[in-house]
Parts: C-alpha cells; structure tokens; sequence
C-alpha cells in the first residue's frame, strides 16, 4: 500500500474514533517524534514533554485533519512548534519567530580550513566525535536548529521542511545553509585541533 | 594542510558562499555550477570548503538514532489513555 493509501485509511478509521486506530498512529510515529523532540530540546526530560504534547494535541485535533500534508509531516509540524514554543519560554531572546538576521552572514564566512575529509573513518565517527557532533546542534540557534534537523538528521525533503515549519522553500534553504555553514565550521575546529589528530601528529 | 586558519574572505569565494549548500544538495542551477566548479579548479580554499560541507553533512546522515526508551513509550500511551495497547507486538523486553 502506498503511503497515500495508508495515510488516508488510518485517518478515516481515526476520525471514526476507532481506538486501536489511534495506537496505530502513536506506534508508527512515537520514535520519529520522539528522535525530533530530543534533537531540538537537548535533553530527555523535556523532549518527553514535547512528545506527549504532539500527540496530545494531535488527537484533539483530528478532525481537521485535511490530508494537506501526509500524516507524518503534520505530526513534525505539531512537534516542532511545541519545541519551538517550549524553546521560546525558555530562552525568550534566542527564538525569534523572525528571519534570522541577514546582519550575521560576516559570521558564516570560512574561517576554519583544515580539510578533515582525509581522517580515517573510524576518527570521524568515534563516539567523542558524534558528542561534539551532537553538542554542535544543541547549540545552534532554534530557527536553524529546526530546519536542520528535518532536513539533515530527519531526511525531509525541502518541501516537506518548508511544509512542517511553516516556512518559505527559500526561507529553508537560507537557514539550512547557515546550520550546515556553522557546524562545518565548528567541525572543522575540532578535528583540527582534537586528541583524534594528536594521537597520528605525534605531538608532544 | 598547512592552510587553516587563515581568512577565508576574498570577493569571489563571498559570492559563492550561499551556493555551496544547494551544491552540496545537487541542486545548484547548472550555470552556477560551472561558475563554482570554474572558481573550485584555481582556489584551495573554496575546494576544502565544499569538501568539508559535504562530509559534515553525511557525518550527520550516519549518526545513530537515539532510540525512545521503553519506559517513555509507555508513560506516553498512559497519557495518552491508550494502556490497553502499549505492549505492541514485537516489543522486547530485554533491559
């Protein structure tokens, strides 16, 4: 069965009340949203949070459902605006609803240029460096930390980014190029400088 | 590889900056991709750049997935009022 196909029967039984429906939904969707939540929130607590709230929210919303957007990237919708939310009550200055600001694009310019391409595999994908890999998102600012995740964690499409968010197609294109710029950056500065090159340099 | 930290700020590599995502994507208009790949051929730096880009982005497609642990899908389907069918088949209890 297509997802279209499949989508559309699960909703008709949902908005029947049909109960095992429901579960249906939750099985399917829980670890993909729970995934986005932790991504977003930093932490399991409040990601937590945000999963019980999606679903919350989904479920009283059902019947307007419209079958616009496929049922999973409705659901990333309703979980990236509770992220977004819980973000914004929580560091009011760092969510801005807006654009982010044109003014920092003196900020994504390289300045890191050691080319890690060439480390071996097994240094780029130690579990210190997915930390620090992790830890780079954590600290992105919300707006491209969003677009980021959807995009190059989740593996949504643009359109589909665009479509959780509520954004423009360009709006998601201009913030994952800053996401992308800014981890690429910071990357770059740790495996230039970590104990995973010290080891190869024979420094000190 | 002696090159990092010098700045990387010259004229023509600032035009190229917000293109090298949607290269990095394939997405690039094919004019613009014979400009970059043109720019790409005589500067180290715009080269390690893309290259970088790259590799950050599919370093992040093979991070592992962070699995929901048992104990929040079910506080989840209590919420949720669905208890009745949190032991999904195929669920394991092996911690």
């Amino acid at each position: 069965m297509s997802d279209s196909n499949h989508d559309a029967e699960l909703v008709m039984r949902l908005q029947a009340g049909d109960q095992a429906a429901y579960a249906q939904l939750v099985d399917e969707h829980a670890s993909r949203i729970y995934r986005l939540a932790l991504r977003m929130m930093g932490n399991e607590a409040d990601a937590e949070d945000v999963l019980q709230e999606t679903f919350l929210s989904a479920f009283k919303a059902m019947d307007r459902f419209e079958a616009r957007s496929s049922l999973s990237t409705w659901l990333y919708r309703i979980a990236s605006n509770a992220a977004l939310m819980r973000l914004r009550r929580k560091e009011p200055d760092q969510v801005s609803v807006d654009e982010p600001m044109e003014r920092d694009d003196g900020d994504l310019i390289p300045r890191q240029l050691f080319d890690f391409c060439c480390l071996p595999e097994e240094d780029l994908l130690r579990d210190e460096a997915r930390e620090e890999m992790a830890r780079a998102v954590d600290e992105l600012p919300a707006t491209l930390r969003s677009v980021f995740v959807l995009r190059d964690i989740e593996g949504l499409s643009t359109e589909e980014t665009a479509n959780a968010l509520d954004l423009s197609i360009s709006a998601v294109k201009s913030r994952l190029m800053r996401a992308r710029l800014k981890l690429r950056e910071r990357l770059s500065k740790y495996f230039s400088q970590g104990p995973v090159i010290t080891e190869t340099r024979h420094t000190e | 590889m002696s090159t990092h930290h010098h700045e990387h700020d010259h004229d023509a590599c600032r035009r190229y900056l917000s293109s090298l995502s949607d290269y990095a994507d394939g997405t690039l208009s094919d004019d613009l991709c014979r400009e970059l790949e043109a720019h790409m051929a005589t500067c180290e730096n715009c080269r390690i750049v893309v290259n970088t880009l790259s590799k950050t982005i599919s370093l992040y497609h093979q991070l592992p997935e962070p699995e929901m642990p048992n104990a929040v899908k079910e506080r989840l389907y209590k919420v949720l009022n669905l208890d009745s069918y949190s032991a999904a088949p195929g669920d394991s209890d092996s911690a």
